[in-house]
């Protein structure tokens, strides 16, 4: 169990190599850089600058140094727990993106347990009453969740909510909240209003993972074992929760491996939609811009934060499910 | 009796792909949506001809028109279908534009109609259109799904985005199918070290989160590049992260049926390699290529969607369902003008009958199960 541990661990470190390259790449690729856009600003603005501060200002950012020489420059910083200045915004990005990640992981999290809550009992109900017109009510949803950009569904809940409630749910905070420092007062603010987006975001991957709990609590359905349960005369409710379901949603638990980097994916469309305070608007706004190490730092964060949803993932299943581990050590 | 062993030999004697139209067949709801998708197909080749109007025009006079209903009730009486006319009344306090119903004016709806001029197919020079309205002044064409901030007639641009819309989820996963045959082939087939390369790349890929390096590489395309060079460089962006899962899907059928029987005997006779793999095992697998290709273009389309609905997917003057839902950005302009929202309806409808159909060609790609 320690080294199927370790050995996932191990090339984790290799992964983040990778990426970090990739997002520098990605980060590289535009033309020109900030410095020129900002230039181009300020002689717009009529303020005059010489080549010599053009120049101080690029050996400043390293920008004068060959491209691997600012790769290093840049990993070495984020290393030290440097994530370098904004330009844009005139200040670190470290002080930018702190408050938005953490907002960005509970949001993503509240997400995914209101997608458990929800997609489990749909697919046991489903399995349970196979053709039944609530399966295919279920089954009619779920194609419409699939075929939904989650952006309009938001849009459609906004307004809906707008139009029939007079409730303005964008952002996660009202505005007296907005620069407060944290405290219940506030807490209980963002719960009032982080519901929507978390409805929001959950929905499209609700359809999917009961349509995965419903096929395998049929499979689990056919066995010997439940025959034997129900011959016994266990009443069928008891009998389906308390022996296939434990089967059949564990599996779930693997999905976690490709469905939470879909959240935190997804989360980013909607967040621009809503203007919610997370990283995903960040990244747009410093992508347009052209802020590039803030646009490369929140990248590999969104990178990292999935190689460890992954990570989890495996754990977790090795732990539930001894025949990985045999697979793996 | 005789017609029942007359249908047995017919299914012994067909080939698979004619087992697997039978099987399709039989799912009425996919065949309903295969004709859905061919009416969109043909909106596709020809948008002007479904068009009421230039969807280019802009009127600042006409800006926000609600949609305007085709009707056949006028005074409790059936009548030939029309549309009514609306009128403009500058709203004194908001000063607002709002549109009222003027049911004086009908415009009745014709078929066939000539409009403005265009090339069929991009070569035929003609100006027929499938509906127009009698009696309707230049300029001044009814909105049936009402108009944008810049007066621009909804139906017709939803119209031409259904092209270019459509058009870069099929380029785009043809480029992404291609990449997936060729590399998950050559993975499945060869095997060994060759196979783990590809494997661990794939796995790479996948592993990215996709939508943040979408956004990173569509923000890298210069903002002078002519509408055209974005839209390939656009589908080229979506077919690169898109080909992991089809190469996937193509490597494990190459590796099961390395196996089989046929493709033994095949070996054993002589047969070259190239024709083991194109006579033999190709057919094999073909309509379940098909069937991943077709749940894979949904989720193209809704990549282009929201890539543009970001603002760094196409750009205006372009117009695909993601720039036209770009006017629906806010809260605001939705409360203000809801149907600027109708062209979401479409992509779920698309999207969604392009994922029936996938799922019923999945079913019946494989005839002999059950």
């Amino acid at each position: 169990m320690h080294w199927f541990i370790l050995k996932r661990l191990m090339v984790v470190p290799l992964l983040l190599f990778i990426f970090s390259i990739i997002a520098f790449v990605l980060i590289q690729a535009p033309p020109g850089d900030y410095l020129t856009s900002y230039i181009a600003e300020l002689a717009q603005g009529g303020t005059t600058i010489t080549q010599d501060q053009i120049d101080s200002l690029r050996r400043q950012y390293g920008l004068d140094q060959p491209v691997y020489v600012q790769y290093f420059l840049w990993v070495g910083n984020l290393l030290q727990g440097d994530l370098g200045y904004s330009f844009e915004w005139r200040r670190s990005n470290a002080e930018l993106i702190g408050e938005r990640l953490l907002l960005t992981l509970a949001l993503t999290t509240l997400s995914l347990i209101f997608t458990w809550v929800v997609a489990i009992p749909i697919g046991i109900i489903s399995a349970t009453r196979q053709y039944s017109v609530i399966d295919y009510v279920f089954t009619v949803l779920n194609y419409i969740g699939l075929a939904t950009p989650n952006f309009l569904l938001a849009l459609v809940l906004m307004w809906i909510a707008f139009d029939s409630f007079g409730l303005s749910v964008t952002g996660l905070f009202s505005p007296e909240f907005q620069q407060a420092p944290w405290s219940w007062a506030r807490f209980a603010d963002m719960m009032g209003k982080i519901w929507l987006p978390m409805i929001v975001l959950g929905t499209a991957g609700t359809a999917q993972i009961a349509r995965v709990v419903r096929a395998n609590l049929l499979d689990e359905l056919g066995k010997p074992y439940t025959e034997m349960a129900r011959a016994k005369g266990l009443p069928e409710w008891k009998l389906v929760l308390k022996y296939p379901t434990r089967v059949a949603i564990a599996p779930v638990v693997s999905t976690l491996g490709w469905y939470f980097p879909q959240l935190l994916s997804g989360g980013l469309v909607v967040a621009v939609v809503m203007s919610l305070p997370t990283i995903g608007p960040l990244l747009l706004r410093a992508l347009v811009g052209q802020d590039m190490y803030l646009a490369g730092t929140i990248i590999l964060i969104y990178c990292i934060l999935t190689v460890v949803g992954t990570l989890v993932s495996d754990v977790l299943l090795a732990l539930l499910d001894p025949r990985i581990r045999m697979d793996g050590a | 009796m005789a017609a029942k062993t007359d249908a047995t030999s017919q299914v012994y004697v067909a080939p698979a792909w004619k087992m697997t139209w039978w099987r399709f067949r039989k799912h009425k709801l996919a065949v309903f949506c295969l004709w859905l998708i061919g009416l969109i197909a043909l909106i596709s080749i020809s948008p002007q001809f479904f068009a009421t109007t230039d969807p280019y025009a802009t009127s600042a006079r006409r800006a926000y028109i609600p949609t305007q209903f085709i009707r056949v009730v006028h005074d409790g009486q059936l009548t030939m279908p029309f549309v009514y006319g609306v009128v403009g009344e500058r709203n004194q306090r908001t000063l607002r534009m709002e549109w009222v119903i003027d049911d004086e004016v009908r415009y009745p709806v014709r078929f066939f109609v000539r409009g403005f001029e265009y090339r069929f197919l991009g070569l035929i020079p003609t100006d027929r259109h499938l509906i127009g309205f009698a009696g309707a002044p230049p300029g001044e064409t009814p909105a049936l799904l009402g108009t944008d901030r810049l007066g621009r007639d909804q139906w017709s641009r939803l119209m031409y985005g259904t092209q270019i819309s459509m058009s870069i989820g099929l380029v785009a996963v043809a480029l992404s199918t291609l990449l997936g045959i060729i590399l998950g082939g050559i993975s499945g087939y060869f095997g060994g070290l060759t196979d783990n390369i590809i494997q661990r790349i794939i796995e790479l890929l996948q592993a990215l989160p996709p939508i943040p390096v979408w956004l990173a590489l569509s923000a890298a395309l210069p903002r002078t590049w002519p509408v055209t060079l974005v839209y390939f460089a656009i589908t080229i962006i979506l077919a690169l992260l898109g080909w992991t899962r089809l190469a996937r899907e193509v490597r494990g059928r190459f590796l099961s049926l390395r196996e089989e029987d046929f493709v033994t005997a095949a070996r054993l006779v002589g047969a070259s390699r190239v024709r083991i793999i194109f006579s033999h095992m190709v057919p094999s697998f073909t309509s379940h290529i098909i069937a991943a290709v077709t749940l894979a273009i949904p989720l193209m389309i809704l990549n282009e969607t929201f890539l543009s609905f970001l603002g760094l997917g196409l750009r205006p003057p372009a117009i695909s369902w993601g720039v036209m839902l770009q006017e629906a950005q806010n809260l605001q302009s939705v409360v203000n003008a809801p149907w600027l929202l109708l062209p979401g309806a479409f992509v779920i409808i698309a999207v969604l009958a392009l994922n029936i159909l996938g799922d019923g060609l999945r079913d019946a790609a494989d005839p002999y199960a059950n």
